[in-house]
């Protein structure tokens, strides 16, 4: 089913309503729902949280449109609640964050797929062997602190295996500043998919800088502070390939437009018809807050919002295992770094970029110490030891 | 039945999807095919100590959680107690009374959430032979313990607002019990199972508490605490009965507990 942008009002604002009750449903089953519906909502909290962030940024920036924003910023912030309030309490910080990373891995492999641009691709899948080896870390991590297989969360779909090591993702910043597409030639589905990468690497960087310091475990303490740092260095990575000359309204344009195509996205592939519900509701307030804002862009800019939208949403973007991708671009690409903007083999990297990571590890290594000699295996490293012994 | 105990749609082992489990194990095996595979050239470069040498190093490094508060003056048992032993047993004791009053009043709050869940029960969510009138029986006597101990407390002149280390240190171990039992999906034989970890170490809790009391000569305070450990005794046989009853209800179990 194709969603014209155009002819679409969706839901009206002033009917974009939510009582406590509904704000707090049912959660999902850890243990019966499908993985990719803990992925769908992870990565919709994500979208919500970064939507909200920007509208108050625009707001501290632009008197004009306070009004506006705070409307649709109330909306927003409401619908980010009653996803990530599906998120059930037995998940462990740990499990919740073998959930981000499965996201940070499928999306974003399924997002470098899709992309038209072929150096945007790159720099998606130069990010997404990063996020893989954080699922590694972590997976040892929960494995050693909590005696718990990560694969409970995964469901299969996703490798637990090492990416580009942790300890190498260290960069100086300007090592992490990316070219920006250009506003004027870019594809829309570009300009989406780097609001939505970015948006789920904001939200991975926020909840681990929150969870980090609730562990008292210092290895875990440890390994949140590193992996914290690699989402940070994602956040402008992905950040800095936006192009910095679309005005303000043209953001919020593609910012609205890209929650829409999300919402989407996750209707398309939804398996549980409760959560489906949610995600057809919120793509028609999505409808809705593009609309207004759409007329805000007539108003204000003299400019049809054609010349920045696509008539219809594009593809839906897939929710499935991305196996055989990763392990491709894991086989060919996991010696890549990054002098500056551009890709380079790791022996090119700068020099600023190798003084900073001999230094940030020279009092020991947390993702290398976490994971010695870690393997995944069904049940936990302690069957396999079992396992050994008895052969 | 209780809901919980039907089989379902369980997707989490790999038995769920055999051949993208297989795969799994492959590609480990692809991609970390060498004996060192979690080492990388750059770690060999630097000195990476292991989990447990970090782990080492900050439990070397690092400070106890808090101190136990200094009472204002120092009476009874406590005063004599200062003078023993460097005032040691008077630190353990106030230390252990602290703990002991947060856990019952926890303990307390605890036991309403399971009222609450009682009292909601129907077909679908069975409180099978568990009884509101008895859980408030005892949520009144962890109440009743909580008092008795605020009022020793003062009466030694230490303060019974204050936490303790101990009392803080218990009161992690209880964030996942609280977990349990506030959460609206799990079961009564699933709180039931947390309810006799509580009341286990509540048992085991109190008998070290008579014993620092009779170390201290705290005669009245001994007799206080046989009283209150011979309630919590009654307890762990109540929830363990009940537990059993729900886990075996053909019969089978513990021989059912009067009240």
């Amino acid at each position: 089913m194709a969603i014209k942008l155009f002819d679409n009002k969706g839901t009206r604002l002033d009917q974009q309503k939510f009582t406590w009750k509904d704000l707090v449903q049912k959660p999902i089953s850890k243990l019966d729902d499908d993985a990719f519906t803990r992925v769908r909502v992870i990565l919709m909290n994500g979208i919500e949280q970064q939507a909200n962030r920007f509208q108050h940024l625009c707001s501290q920036m632009n008197g004009e449109l306070r009004k506006p924003l705070a409307q649709v910023r109330r909306v927003e912030h409401h619908q980010q609640t009653m996803i990530n309030w599906l998120l059930s309490g037995d998940h462990s910080p740990i499990e919740t964050t073998i959930g981000y990373e499965q996201v940070a891995i499928e999306v974003t492999a399924a997002v470098a797929q899709q992309e038209p641009d072929e150096y945007l691709a790159q720099v998606y899948r130069f990010g997404l062997l990063e996020d893989f080896d954080h699922m590694y870390r972590y997976s040892a991590l929960l494995d050693r602190v909590e005696g718990k297989d990560a694969n409970n969360i995964l469901q299969s779909y996703t490798d637990i295996i090492p990416g580009r090591p942790t300890i190498v993702e260290h960069r100086h910043p300007l090592d992490d500043l990316r070219d920006h597409y250009d506003r004027a030639t870019a594809e829309p589905i570009s300009k989406m998919n780097a609001l939505t990468i970015m948006s789920g690497e904001y939200q991975t960087r926020d909840y681990y800088m929150n969870i980090g310091p609730t562990f008292a475990d210092p290895v875990a303490r440890l390994l949140y502070a590193e992996i914290a740092s690699i989402e940070e260095q994602h956040v402008t990575q992905y950040g800095s390939i936006i192009d910095p000359n679309e005005t303000m309204l043209e953001k919020w344009l593609l910012y609205e437009a890209n929650e829409a195509y999300n919402y989407y996205s996750c209707m398309e592939s939804e398996t549980n018809a409760r959560i489906k519900a949610i995600w057809e509701r919120f793509l028609d307030y999505e409808l809705g807050h593009l609309n207004l804002v759409m007329e805000l862009f007539k108003k204000h800019e003299k400019r049809d919002p054609a010349e920045i939208l696509p008539e219809t949403l594009p593809d839906p973007i897939p929710y499935q295992s991305q196996r055989e991708f990763v392990r491709e671009t894991l086989r060919d690409e996991v010696d890549l770094s990054a002098a500056g903007p551009t890709f380079v083999d790791k022996s090119e990297e700068s020099d600023a970029t190798r003084a900073y990571r001999k230094h940030i590890n020279s009092e020991g290594s947390p993702s290398e110490a976490v994971a010695e000699n870690y393997l995944w295996h069904p049940g936990t490293e302690l069957s396999r030891k079992a396992a050994d012994k008895a052969a | 039945m209780e809901k919980a105990a039907e089989m379902g749609k369980n997707r989490t082992g790999i038995d769920m999807s055999p051949a993208q489990s297989e795969e799994m194990l492959r590609g480990g095996q692809e991609f970390t095919g060498s004996q060192d595979y979690s080492r990388t050239a750059e770690a060999a470069d630097i000195e990476t100590p292991d989990m447990v040498a970090i782990d080492t190093q900050y439990i070397q490094e690092s400070d106890p959680v808090g101190s136990v508060p200094m009472p204002g003056t120092l009476r009874g048992v406590l005063k004599t107690g200062k003078k023993k032993a460097g005032g040691h047993n008077a630190e353990v004791f106030l230390n252990k009374l602290g703990e002991r009053l947060a856990y019952e009043r926890s303990g307390v709050r605890l036991y309403e959430s399971v009222i609450t869940k009682c009292e909601a029960a129907d077909d679908l969510h069975p409180a099978g032979p568990v009884t509101v009138e008895e859980l408030r029986h005892i949520r009144d006597e962890e109440a009743e313990h909580f008092l008795m101990l605020k009022e020793a407390m003062v009466a030694l002149g230490a303060d019974p607002t204050a936490q303790t280390p101990d009392a803080d240190v218990s009161g992690v171990a209880a964030m996942g019990m609280q977990q349990v039992l506030n959460d609206p999906r799990t079961t009564m034989s699933q709180c039931l199972e947390v309810l006799l970890s509580i009341e286990l170490t509540d048992n085991a809790a109190w008998e070290l508490l008579i014993m620092l009391a009779e170390g201290l000569k705290a005669d009245d305070l001994v007799e206080q605490f046989q009283q209150a450990l011979t309630q919590e005794e009654e307890h762990v046989q109540r929830i363990r009965s009940w537990y059993e009853e729900m886990m075996m209800p053909e019969g089978g179990g513990r021989k059912k507990v009067k009240h």
